[in-house]
């Protein structure tokens, strides 16, 4: 192994630096996943309302047992309420990673995150 | 035999060429059958015979013996005009040009392996380029880029390494 060494000039060095400093640098490109970047509320599968994560807002919308609301502030969004019997999608709370989704089903509403990519296909509690 | 009116000489040179081409064909087609952990990723081991033919016959054989590599590597392993072959030829022609502009940094201080890890970064950029542009036309396929570049630093420096300890073997007579 040391042998190879003799073949490394100067300049090598520095291209090497150089090229593992650059690959260093673009490491964390790897690991972000994707930033959640707006909340998407559906009825029965179709898009009702798009909301960007950076402004909060209160939503209400209609779903097939009455009217659910959802709420999001920057960075997140949950189902505020529902009339659903069981209320599971308000129980699980806030969500905030690109792909959670809540989903309301007597009521026919799921409310998820949308992100530029992620590492999952689904998030579900 | 049968005389035939056409008759094609090969010169010297067409001979030089195409025997580092063979050796860099063998070289692609065996590397074809190591498995890699994501596609795309390989060690590129013919990019050594380019680095031979580069420092002992110039650029334009270079050029001659990386198009044939990828021409006739292709059409072994069957991806002749597929997908790889244009990422393969994009990838190849980016390094030939750098290589081409890398070549004259001056030899006291920059070696072979200078000149491998150039172009292996070449060699990505211009598949990535060609990929983005064409094949996946996503901006996500650039979360792959770490991977890439990680595998052109290791196997440009080993490919460079190789080089060098080639060329001060057999230093022509």
């Amino acid at each position: 192994m040391k042998s190879f060494l003799r073949f490394m000039k100067p300049g090598d060095w520095a291209v090497l630096l150089a090229f593992a400093a650059a690959t260093a640098a673009l490491a964390p490109v790897a690991f972000q996943g994707g930033a959640a970047e707006k909340a998407v509320v559906r009825r029965d599968g179709v898009v009702v309302a798009e909301l960007p994560l950076t402004q909060a807002r209160r939503i209400e919308v209609q779903g097939a047992l009455g009217t659910s609301v959802i709420e999001v502030q920057p960075g997140r969004a949950r189902v505020a309420a529902d009339p659903g019997p069981r209320q599971y999608c308000v129980r699980q709370g806030w969500l905030s990673q690109p792909n959670a989704i809540a989903i309301c089903a007597p009521s026919h509403i799921s409310l998820s995150i949308a992100g530029r990519a992620s590492s999952h296909d689904s998030l579900a509690y | 035999m049968t005389l035939s009116p056409i008759e094609l000489v090969p010169t010297a040179d067409d001979r030089r060429i195409a025997r580092y081409a063979a050796a860099a064909i063998a070289l692609s087609v065996v590397e074809a059958a190591i498995p890699m952990p994501l596609p795309g990723v390989k060690p590129g081991l013919a990019n050594i015979i380019i680095l031979v033919v580069l420092a002992r016959y110039g650029w334009r054989d270079a050029v001659w013996v990386s198009l044939l590599r990828v021409v006739a590597g292709s059409l072994l392993i069957g991806q002749f005009l597929a997908p790889g072959f244009f990422l393969s030829l994009a990838g190849a022609l980016a390094s030939l040009i750098v290589l081409g502009l890398a070549m004259h940094l001056p030899a006291r201080l920059f070696g072979p392996v200078s000149q491998s890890l150039i172009a292996a970064f070449a060699h990505i950029a211009g598949q990535l380029a060609v990929a983005r542009l064409w094949l996946v036309p996503h901006d996500g396929l650039f979360y792959l880029l770490p991977f890439f570049a990680l595998a052109a630093l290791l196997f440009g420096l080993a490919n460079g390494l190789a080089a060098a300890k080639l060329l001060e073997e057999t230093r022509p007579a």
